[in-house]
């Protein structure tokens, strides 16, 4: 039996422990070079809140002066750049204005060992990369079961069926406040879908599920019939002869119109399989296939650019924000050549 | 009797919305029926958190290859349903700051939103960028000129991709202004302007037309598949 998390041939496992090793090394000896790496500075900020009462009675909170009676005071922990945390020392040595986050440092290299966890994945199968998948499954899983809960079973479900306890709780700024018995209908039905997790389940979250599909179904037909057909249609219908604000024939104008129209018709003409593409249906099923490749190969451009340019923003995260071995932006007041010649001042 | 009612169900639902924009009574039901099925959307979400949790405790019992990853995707699950649900961190929000639940879960400094950030976002975004290796290699392996289709599809993509560089911008630059047009530039906006917007205008007026039939085929119960088993 395999246990645990290394279910690979040992040699490839020491290979792997091996790569990570030298990479570990790697960043140590970054680390303790020129101005170090990879920390998070913040800066706690106070802000006191006074209630005050407006009309018909309504209390809102309005910001005063720290100190002020009465008052309420929310702290906040917000970024600062190393480059401010540098300019607060110079300005006030030992200052604790600005200072590092441990827990955000942390977080910033776990997010750093995720991302060369995934990186690994281009060479191979590996226990980084399947353990940092497993973590985003269940975190992935967390996320969206939390956004649901605060974002939709609180303020739709548990407003209506249960008012004051909410308001008093989590929405003090709750409208209306009362009792709504058809909220009753969702939070049967909702407990009907969640038995399909009990093995007697199956039968009876079929209503909860014909619930969701028809009123699915509904809402979808009715905005893709407004706004997928009847709008296409609607911008399709272009002159074919453009005249200028002169009065004069718009040549290309009106090509551009031609093409957007013949292309339309012929694609859809593609797609119309109730007809056998012969004579002029097939002709025009060609050019719809010509104008369908153009826009798939638009299609495949667009998203290897997009994937770049996550890449793009992985590497800077890794090089900026991580390593701090490029600095474009300034945020640490070092430029390259700085960062460069401190390192290097630092080895010799 | 159970599915008869399913399917009564399926249709009033559909029916409710499909009514909603032509009677002015109706709109109020559309509304209603919106938020339950929000809320039942949300359920789904809980129901699969279950599923979850279900799957991976019979794969950790079991002790099967692997069953260490189970643990971890249950640890990350359990540690971040507690820090959501609980609002670990999260200070009150500025319009009630009396009320210590008032602020948001995914507010800056809380522990949900430090896991969002430095958990879910990196590995989210670097599993998407690694994908930008296998589209290429992809690309690379099945893009062939072999007849006029596949040779408009690689001249399409090649003409987007130089297009929207610099690099596109430089090579095609010398091209005199007449010759404006064949600029790689912007080549790329005319495909797009014209040639993309025809092709997808007929792609979704299709997916449109599908959308419509199938629907129409869920709410009259001609289909039902979705009821499973013998239906």
């Amino acid at each position: 039996m395999t246990v645990g998390l290394t279910d690979q041939a040992p040699r490839q496992g020491m290979w792997w422990i091996g790569l990570f090793l030298v990479i570990a090394v790697l960043v140590a000896i970054r680390a303790g070079i020129g101005e170090g790496m990879g920390r998070v500075y913040v800066q706690t900020e106070s802000t006191s809140y006074a209630p005050v009462t407006g009309d018909e009675g309504r209390v809102t909170w309005s910001v005063v002066a720290e100190g002020t009676a009465g008052a309420a005071t929310i702290e906040r922990e917000l970024f600062r750049t190393a480059g401010q945390y540098r300019a607060a020392e110079a300005a006030s040595p030992g200052q604790q204005a600005i200072r590092m986050s441990w827990d955000r440092t942390i977080g910033l290299w776990l997010a750093a060992f995720f991302t060369l966890a995934v990186f690994s994945f281009l060479a191979g199968d590996n226990p980084a990369y399947k353990f940092t998948e497993s973590i985003v499954i269940g975190v992935s899983a967390g996320y969206w079961m939390v956004v649901a809960f605060w974002e939709t079973l609180v303020p739709k479900l548990l407003a209506n069926l249960a008012p004051d306890m909410v308001k008093a709780w989590c929405m003090p700024n709750l409208e209306g406040g009362l009792f709504h018995l058809d909220a009753l209908i969702p939070l049967g039905l909702g407990i009907m879908l969640l038995s399909q997790l009990t093995p007697l389940g199956r039968h009876v979250g079929r209503w909860p599920l014909a619930f969701v599909i028809g009123t699915f179904a509904g809402l979808k037909m009715v905005s893709h019939v407004e706004s997928d057909i009847i709008e296409q249609v609607r911008a399709t219908m272009l002159p074919l002869v453009v005249v200028g604000d002169d009065g004069s024939f718009a040549v290309w104008a009106s090509l551009r119109n031609m093409l957007i129209v013949v292309g339309v018709l012929c694609t859809l003409a593609y797609f119309v399989f109730s007809v056998e593409h012969k004579g002029a249906v097939g002709r025009a099923a060609r050019v719809g296939v010509w104008f369908l490749m153009i826009t798939f190969g638009s299609a495949f451009g667009f998203t290897v650019m997009g994937r770049i340019a996550l890449l793009a923003a992985r590497f800077e995260f890794l090089f900026i924000d991580w390593l701090w071995l490029i600095d474009p932006k300034g945020d640490r007041g070092m430029t390259v050549v700085a960062t460069l010649v401190s390192c290097i001042v630092d080895m010799t | 009797m159970s599915r008869s009612v399913a399917l009564l169900i399926c249709l009033v639902g559909g029916l409710t919305m499909l009514v909603s924009p032509f009677l002015p009574m109706a709109t109020g039901w559309a509304n209603d029926v919106t938020d339950w099925f929000n809320i039942l959307a949300a359920m789904a979400f809980v129901l699969g958190g279950g599923s979850l949790l279900k799957v991976q405790l019979m794969r950790l019992s079991a002790r099967g290859p692997g069953w260490g990853y189970s643990a971890v995707t249950l640890l990350a699950f359990v540690v971040t349903l507690w820090v959501g649900l609980g609002k670990v961190g999260v200070v009150a929000d500025p319009s009630a700051p009396t009320v210590a639940w008032s602020g948001k879960p995914d507010d800056e400094g809380s522990a949900f939103w430090w896991i969002y950030l430095y958990v879910m976002t990196p590995i989210t975004s670097t599993l998407f960028a690694v994908l930008a290796f296998y589209v290429a290699s992809a690309a690379f392996r099945a893009f062939r000129a072999k007849n006029l289709e596949a040779t408009l599809l690689l001249a399409t993509a090649f003409v987007i991709l130089l297009g929207r560089t610099f690099a596109g911008v430089v090579l095609t630059g010398w091209l005199p202004d007449w010759a404006s047009g064949l600029r790689l530039e912007n080549l790329a906006v005319t495909i797009m302007d014209v040639f993309n917007t025809a092709g997808n205008r007929a792609i979704i007026i299709g997916i449109a037309l599908g959308v419509a039939s199938t629907g129409i085929r869920l709410m009259l119960g001609l289909d039902r598949s979705y009821l499973g088993g013998d239906a």
